[in-house]
C-alpha cells in the first residue's frame, strides 16, 4: 500500500504533528517502506486464532472504587509549562 | 587501557557486598571512585544527569547502615539508571527533547525498591528517545560511544540500544549495575554489544509504575551488570507486586541467588532451528554452536525445536509497538509539562510542540501507529498482527512442553558503527531479530557475553525461559558464563 502525500498530512494531523509540505514526499517514501515490509503478515493464516491483547494471560485485579491519592494540585502543575491560578494555561479556545 | 588506582570500580556487586561487610573498604569510597570515574569517562556520553551529591548522600547512609551491622541487600552499589524511570526532583528525559525540564513529583517504583535495598544512585543515563532504538542513536542527547572499539581501528561504535548508556556505563566501569528497560531488546541487545550480561524478566514481574511508556504490552524493566550473579542480585530488589500497576504479578519474588550453582544437568534446551537466519555472520552460528557444546559438557541435553512463526515477529512487533507508542505518546501535547512551543490555536501548539519534541524516528512510530489504529485500517493491520502475535506466543507455548529454556545468538552481529548501517530503518529494525520474539510472547530472556568476534568485539548469547521461571535462566546463564571465562575488557574503562 503506497501512501500518498495527502495521506501523510491526513495521518500528521490525526497524530498532532505539525509536517511541513517539503518533508511530506520523503516521509510517504519512508512509511510506505515499512507498511510494504509489515505486509508479509497478510498471507498469514489466522483463521480461528483469537488476537493476544496483553503478553501474560492473568486475570487484572481488582480493587474497592476509593480515592487513594489526590490532593496535589502544586505538585501536578509544578511540571507546566504555563499555570495560572491554580490551572493549566493553554491558548484561547473559545473566542 | 588506564588502571583503576583503587580498584574499586572493578568489583562486582556480589565482592561489594562481602567487601562492605568485612569493612575492607566504605560505601563512601566506593561512591568517590564511580563519581571519579563517571567525570573522566564524559567523552562516552552516557550520562545525561550526572548526580554526585546525591550518590555520596546514599553512600553515607550506607555507611551508618553498615556501622549498625544493618545491611540492606544493594548496601553501597552504585547504579545508572536509564532516563526512563522517573526519579523524584532529578530530570527525567526519556532520551526526547519534548520531556524538557521535567523533575517528576514521584519516584518509579523500581528505583524506589532500589534505593530502599540501599543502593547508591549515580545518575541518569542515555537511551534513545523514549526506548525506540537500537543504537541509541536516536537520542537528543547525542549517541552513546561503546567503550569497545575494533582491534587496530579507533572508530566510535555504537553500545546498542535503547539501554545504551546504561550498557556503557557497566562495561566501562563506570557504574556496578544499571537498570534497563526492554521492549523489543533494548536490555539483551546493548549487553551483548558491550560485553555484560543483561536480564528481561517475564513481562509482570518488575512494576511499570513510573517507567515511561512506550508499549505497555512489551515493556519490562530488567537490571544490566557485569555478572550473572549481579543480575540475580539486582533483579530480586526491582521485581514484585505493586497495586499500582495492575499488570504486575502478585506472586512471591524468589531468591535468585540462591539457585546459582545447581547447573543444568539433565535440563533440555531448545535450539531452534528458524533462528539460523540468511546473512547472520559465521562467528555468531559458530557461537551458538560452542554455547550448545559448553551446555552439553554440562550435563544438559540440547533438542532442535521449531518456532514457526518466528520471521513473522518482528513486522508484528512493528504494528504493535507503534500503535501502543502512538496511544502513549498523545499525554505529551505541550499542556502539563515538558516543552511547549508556540502556537495560535490549541490544536496548532500541540502539532508545533510534538513536531519540534519529538525525533525523526519517534515521529515516524507514531505516525505508523496512528495509520495502523485509524479507521479502516484497524483490523487489517492493529488485530491482525495480535493475531500473529499470539501464533508467535503459541510457537513457544508447544516448544516449552519439550523444553526447559531455549539457547539462541543475542543478535545476528557484533556492534557497527553509526555511519555503518544505512538510513533504511528496517535495516536498524533488524538488530532485534532474536530478541523480540520474547517480548510478544512476555517471557523472560538472559543475554551472556560468551566470546569475541574476529575483530575483538563481545558477542552474547540468548536463553529464553518459560514465563516466571527466571531462575532457570539464571542457573543456566551462569553455565554459560563459567564455560565462557569472558575476562576481555573494553578498551576504556574508566578509573
Amino acid at each position: 500500500m503506497a501512501l500518498d502525500r495527502k495521506t501523510v498530512a491526513h495521518i500528521a494531523r490525526l497524530a498532532r504533528i505539525k509536517v511541513r509540505d517539503e518533508e511530506l514526499d520523503a516521509l510517504a517514501v519512508e512509511l510506505t517502506g515499512i507498511l510494504a515490509w509489515v505486509e508479509q503478515l497478510q498471507k498469514v493464516d489466522v483463521k480461528g486464532v483469537e488476537p493476544m491483547t496483553g503478553a501474560v494471560a492473568m486475570k487484572l485485579k481488582e480493587r474497592d472504587d476509593q480515592v487513594t491519592d489526590g490532593g496535589q494540585r502544586d505538585k501536578v502543575l509544578a511540571n507546566a509549562p504555563s499555570a495560572q491560578a491554580g490551572f493549566f494555561a493553554v491558548p484561547k479556545v473559545i473566542e | 587501557m588506564a588502571g583503576n588506582s583503587t580498584g574499586l570500580t572493578d568489583l562486582t556487586i556480589a565482592e561489594t557486598r562481602d567487601g562492605l561487610k568485612a569493612k575492607k573498604f566504605s560505601a563512601t569510597e566506593i561512591a568517590r571512585a564511580h563519581i571519579k570515574a563517571v567525570e573522566q569517562a564524559r567523552h562516552l556520553n552516557a550520562f545525561v544527569t550526572e548526580t554526585p551529591e546525591r550518590a555520596l548522600k546514599d553512600a553515607a547512609a550506607s555507611d551508618a547502615r553498615i556501622a549498625r551491622g544493618d545491611m540492606r541487600p544493594m548496601e553501597g552499589v552504585p547504579l545508572a539508571i536509564k532516563d526512563l524511570f522517573c526519579t523524584k526532583g532529578v530530570l527525567t528525559t526519556a532520551g526526547s527533547h519534548i520531556l524538557d525540564g521535567f523533575k517528576p513529583p514521584y519516584e518509579s517504583t523500581v528505583t524506589a525498591q532500589l534505593w530502599r535495598d540501599g543502593a547508591t544512585m549515580l545518575g541518569k543515563v542515555n537511551m534513545d528517545e523514549f526506548a525506540m532504538g537500537s543504537s541509541n542513536t536516536t537520542s537528543y542527547y547525542g549517541p552513546v560511544a561503546n567503550p569497545w572499539t575494533r582491534r587496530g581501528d579507533n572508530r566510535k561504535l555504537v553500545p546498542g540500544g535503547s539501554s545504551g548508556g546504561s550498557a556503557a556505563s557497566v562495561a566501562a566501569r563506570i557504574a556496578m549495575g544499571a537498570t534497563g528497560t526492554d521492549t523489543g531488546g533494548s536490555i539483551r541487545q546493548p549487553a551483548a554489544f558491550t560485553g555484560i550480561v543483561g536480564f528481561k524478566p517475564t513481562y509482570g514481574r518488575c512494576s511499570r509504575w513510573g517507567i515511561v511508556a512506550f508499549a505497555s504490552s512489551l515493556d519490562q524493566a530488567g537490571p544490566l551488570a557485569r555478572s550473572v550473579r549481579d543480575c540475580a542480585i539486582m533483579l530480586r530488589s526491582m521485581a514484585g507486586h505493586d497495586a499500582k500497576d495492575s499488570t504486575s504479578v502478585d506472586a512471591p519474588v524468589p531468591d535468585y541467588e540462591a539457585v546459582l550453582g545447581r547447573g543444568v544437568k539433565g535440563m533440555r534446551v531448545g535450539i531452534p532451528r528458524e533462528y539460523r537466519i540468511d546473512g547472520m555472520a559465521p562467528e555468531i552460528e559458530k557461537l551458538w554452536q560452542q554455547g550448545i557444546a559448553w551446555l552439553k559438557d554440562a550435563g544438559a541435553e540440547p533438542v532442535e525445536i521449531s518456532l514457526p512463526h518466528t520471521k513473522l515477529a518482528l513486522p508484528a512487533y512493528y504494528i504493535i509497538a507503534p500503535a501502543e507508542a502512538s496511544s502513549n505518546l498523545a499525554r505529551y501535547d505541550g499542556a502539563r509539562f515538558g516543552l511547549r512551543e508556540k502556537g495560535a490555536t490549541l490544536t496548532e501548539m500541540y502539532e508545533n510542540t510534538r513536531a519540534a519534541g519529538f525525533g525523526k524516528e519517534v515521529r515516524r512510530r507514531v505516525m505508523i501507529g496512528t495509520y495502523v489504529l485509524s479507521s479502516g485500517y484497524y483490523d487489517a493491520y492493529y488485530i491482525r498482527a495480535q493475531r500473529v502475535r499470539a501464533l508467535i506466543a503459541r510457537d513457544f507455548t508447544q516448544a516449552f512442553e519439550k523444553v526447559d529454556t531455549i539457547l539462541t545468538p543475542t543478535a545476528p552481529s557484533a556492534a557497527f558503527a553509526v555511519d555503518e548501517k544505512t538510513d533504511d530503518p528496517i535495516a536498524m529494525y533488524l538488530n532485534d531479530v532474536f530478541t523480540v520474539t520474547v517480548n510478544l510472547a512476555g517471557l523472560p530472556g538472559i543475554s551472556v557475553p560468551a566470546g569475541l568476534s574476529a575483530d575483538g568485539l563481545p558477542l552474547g548469547l540468548q536463553l529464553i525461559g518459560k514465563a516466571f521461571d527466571e531462575p532457570t535462566l539464571f542457573r543456566a546463564g551462569e553455565v554459560l558464563e563459567k564455560a565462557a571465562k569472558f575476562t576481555a575488557r573494553p578498551a576504556m574503562v574508566a578509573g
